[in-house]
């Protein structure tokens, strides 16, 4: 068995890089390319710890072949701050302490990102559910939730601030 | 520093500063177990066993190592033998023994998922290969899985050579059950029988799994010379020296155990699974070798906490006073001796003033994976049938359940089963802010139920390091040895600030490596803020004496006529009444005057106390369904001082809803043949985020005289409650005692069926 070259966006970049064809996206970009952001949970899809965005989609990158991958755009942890500066949702992780191991973090981030870049003023409910396929064993849910609907409120501030005449 | 009488005003202890790992873990630069990588590793795989209980005729690896890039492959045969580890370890060899042959079996395997070979090879895939080239020729046995027969008279037996402890006279054959604990007093036979009130019943729990997101990962390196370095994610990284010197038979000192960031443990991180085995390949290959769980090994090989049958009855007064209780428990402990009877049976009643109880516990074998600790070990199980009668003995008596609670409730100075006089402990203050709260009056729905529960757990101090420098330019360095799993870098960084008084972002935390720094026993029994945050306050104390005196001695005055103030040493003396030197300043010239500013403390702390917390859930049951939904949910928890409030609140919120979890919808599924039915997070389903409603905390803190800012242990004890009181609001809700855990659907609904 060989490996296949796959060219693909990954967090901006054009990159080439070698998988088999068995290997998951997140084979690709945990090993090969040493973005250890994404974690590997289960496996099978559960967990949402390794949640990327593919082309605008929020996937479990466990469930994405790499080879999949060819010719789209990934996006990764690694990429939601911009530089040194924090995005929104990952400053108000920190700020309710919605993280304690911290390891479901990345995942969570991912996917509140991709809520409140669909839906700015999301309830807690809406939040309840959009987050429902990432799990975390030590908050209870309860910071995670508070943190992301923070977020979507500083954010549409933001954007009223933006939009407001000067 | 004296205790705290009274509540004290502090500089940072109560605020809630962004933790000094937050932007790591956040961004994804944090390295976890899984994420480690040392040049030249090869990567690792474990067969395990397909069977529950099966000799090991024979095993034959010599296809796996013919495999083109296969480097290593073990067995049990490369471990050291039982026998030579009785000669080496003496009379603590059991518990060794028992741990060497969970990593690795040899001659028979207990359990399905039982490790039974392992490989290294130059890839993952290649590793997997190699796994399907070993031949195992298996004897299946028959095998055990529930209580009863595995304590049948005929019952096939795990170990021939186990006899139960505990029991006079000794058993003069071996069975299935490990240990009987009993503790007691007075005469509760007869409160019972001539009680005003007696109520009772069987109540039964599933063995769960802790259900931490990171699987089992390590990376281990053994050179030629005997020198090995361990990089891993557990609770404790002196625990895996430790357990995996005794297992190999090499020096401690030979062992660099370096702790990853952990990805949650809840008690389950607190033995080896995979480093003593991945040491193993490592020499046989020459190579670093990574070994890492999938989450079915995680499932089928680790964890669970015990699973357990509880018989109980409870008496009391027409006024409420409990007068006695009678609570036999057997709990499952999987495949090896050492499931949570003692802690178990001295939590039971331990938040009660009862004068007359027996309480027994059974500690059971069976073929499933040995059990590990999971948050206040045992506690939840046993905990559960008693809140449950008392809700029954509530009703029967017509009391509010919180007043039947406080009547009964332990206060300080109270003499517990175990001989110990409570001290400063807040189950009544918990039980009184839970009444005032504004939940336990609201109004309930149809098809609703309110269920209020209280809980209790031991908590522990015990042996840590911390040492604190300060360098040059005034900043503060803390080491300890006591990895973080769940915000301890910012206590431990609040505390020394706070005796410092320096800004909180002046002091920095590392988590050292085993040989950089002395013993920490395991983050857990919810002790490290206590008892390492004592070492790191301490050692801060002696920082200031040391800078103290250092600006006595250029101002040619006694130490005692310094202060420290805002970082910064003044004097007092007369005439020099001006001179002050602040952290920076003295830092600026040590090392060159009398040497680096340093200090390290190692203590066994004592004087811990108890963690107590009620809980109030409201849940709707489904009638057409049988659905569970949880609606509204608070916590009252005595958490002593809260260091980082956050982190506290995060304590209580994360332990509630894995007890929800327990309560509700988790539980180890075995078929016929004993294998997991359910491995995976898809059908053992721990709660997710639109199962839950927010988590309300109100944090009582009524201080620790023992710890100098009065800390009390907070991370297990509010995973007591909920089992008891998500079944008391479900029975309340559906107007029946629910005595058997989870509450899933198809069983409330069967319940309902049979009740029409």
């Amino acid at each position: 068995m060989s490996k296949m070259m796959i060219t693909a966006s990954i967090n901006g970049d054009t990159t080439e890089f070698l998988a088999y064809p068995g290997d998951t996206l997140l084979d690709a970009l945990r090993g090969t390319m040493g973005l250890t952001g994404s974690k590997q949970g289960c496996g099978s899809g559960d967990c949402g710890a390794c949640t990327v965005m593919m082309d605008g989609q929020m996937v479990c990158s466990c469930l994405v072949l790499a080879a999949e991958a060819e010719g789209r755009s990934i996006a990764t942890i690694e990429s939601v701050a911009e530089g040194s500066q924090l995005h929104p949702v990952q400053r108000k992780f920190l700020e309710h302490g919605a993280l304690q191991c911290g390891f479901c973090t990345p995942g969570f981030i991912v996917a509140a990102k991709a809520l409140l870049d669909h839906n700015p003023n999301p309830t807690e409910s809406e939040t309840r559910y959009w987050l429902a396929g990432n799990l975390c064993r030590c908050t209870g849910y309860d910071k995670i939730v508070r943190a992301v609907m923070d977020a979507a409120a500083e954010m549409r501030q933001e954007h009223s601030t933006q939009r407001a005449p000067a | 520093m004296n205790a705290p009488q009274n509540k004290r005003t502090f500089r940072l202890v109560g605020t809630r500063p962004v933790r000094p790992d937050g932007i790591d873990k956040v961004t994804g630069k944090a390295v976890y177990g899984t994420d480690f990588v040392a040049a030249g590793m090869l990567h690792g795989a474990v067969l395990r066993s397909p069977h529950a209980h099966a000799h090991i005729r024979s095993v034959d690896t010599r296809k796996a190592e013919a495999l083109a890039g296969v480097k290593a492959v073990v067995t049990g045969a490369d471990f050291p033998s039982l026998a030579s580890l009785e000669v080496s370890l003496g009379e603590s060899s059991g518990n060794i023994k028992f741990i060497s042959r969970n990593c690795m079996a040899h001659e028979k395997v207990l359990y399905e998922g039982h490790a039974v070979a392992a490989v290294a090879a130059v890839s993952p895939a290649i590793a997997e290969a190699a796994l399907a080239l070993i031949e195992i020729d298996y004897e299946v046995l028959p095998h055990v899985m529930d209580i009863a027969s595995a304590m049948a008279p005929d019952a096939p037996l795990l170990h021939d050579d186990m006899f139960t402890q505990g029991v006079e006279p000794k058993p003069d054959k071996p069975s299935n059950v490990a240990l009987r604990f009993g503790i007691g007093r007075g005469d509760p036979d007869a409160a019972l029988a001539g009680a005003h009130v007696v109520v009772s019943g069987r109540f039964s729990a599933l063995p769960v799994h802790q259900g931490y997101i990171e699987p089992h990962a390590c990376v281990a390196a053994w050179n030629a010379d005997g020198q090995a370095q361990i990089w891993a994610s557990s609770q404790g990284a002196f625990m895996i020296r430790s357990l995996t010197a005794s297992i190999l038979g090499i020096s401690q000192a030979d062992i660099r155990v370096t702790p990853l960031e952990i990805g949650g443990g809840f008690g389950g991180k607190t033995t080896v699974y995979l480093e003593p085995v991945a040491m193993v390949l490592s020499r046989k290959s020459g190579r670093p070798v990574r070994l890492e769980m999938s989450r079915s090994e995680v499932f089928r090989a680790t964890g669970p906490a015990p699973g357990g049958e509880m018989d109980i009855q409870m008496a009391a007064d027409a006024d409420g006073t409990i007068t006695g209780v009678v609570l036999e428990f057997k709990l499952l402990g999987g495949a090896y001796p050492g499931s949570d009877t003692h802690s178990g049976a001295m939590s039971a009643l331990a938040h009660y003033n009862i004068a007359n109880c027996r309480v027994t516990g059974w500690d059971v074998l069976c073929n499933m994976a040995s059990t590990a600790a999971y948050r206040a070990p045992g506690a939840p199980q046993t905990i559960f049938p008693v809140e449950s009668c008392i809700d029954d003995l509530a009703m029967k008596l017509g009391i509010d359940p919180i007043d039947l609670r406080l009547k009964n409730a332990v206060r300080p100075g109270d003499v517990g089963l175990t001989g110990v006089t409570a001290g400063e402990i807040g189950y009544v203050e918990c039980l009184e802010a839970a009444k005032a709260h504004p939940h336990w009056s609201a109004p309930l729905g149809a098809n609703q139920g309110r269920g209020v529960a209280g809980g209790t757990w031991g908590n522990y101090g015990g042996p840590s390091t911390a040492s604190v420098s300060i360098s040059e330019d005034g900043s503060v360095l803390v080491t300890t040895g006591s990895p973080d799993i769940g915000g301890s870098r910012a206590a431990m960084a609040i505390m020394a600030a706070e005796v410092l008084q320096v800004p909180y972002e002046q002091v920095r935390v590392t988590i050292a490596d085993t040989s950089s720094i002395g013993y920490s026993m395991l983050t857990g029994g919810s002790r490290t803020t206590f008892a390492t945050g004592k070492a790191v306050i301490e050692a801060c104390e002696a920082i200031v004496l040391d800078l103290r005196g250092r600006a006595a001695a250029m101002w040619s005055v006694d130490p005692a006529e310094t202060e420290w103030r805002d970082g910064t040493v003044f004097c007092t003396a007369a005439g020099k009444d001006d001179k002050q030197l602040s952290i920076r300043k003295i830092a600026a010239r040590a090392n060159f005057a009398q040497g680096p500013i340093a200090a390290e403390v190692a203590l066994n702390a004592q004087g811990f106390l108890p963690g107590y917390c009620v809980h109030i859930c409201d849940t709707e049951v489904d009638p057409e369904t049988g659905q569970v939904s949880v609606l509204r949910y608070t916590t009252v928890q005595d958490v002593g001082t809260a260091i980082h409030p956050d982190y506290v609140e995060g304590q209580m919120q994360g332990g509630a809803v894995q007890g929800i979890g327990w309560a509700l919808n988790e539980g180890y599924v075995y078929d016929k043949s004993g294998r997991m039915d359910n491995p995976g997070f898809l059908d053992y389903r721990i709660p997710v985020c639109s199962d839950m409603p927010m988590i309300d905390t109100v944090m009582i803190e009524k201080p620790n005289p023992a710890h100098p800012f009065g800390v009390k242990g907070v991370g297990e004890v509010p995973i007591v409650p909920p089992l008891g009181a998500v079944a008391n609001a479900v029975s309340r809700a559906i107007g029946m005692r629910m005595r058997h855990l989870p509450l899933t659907p198809d069983r409330i609904w069967s319940e309902l069926q049979a009740a029409e």
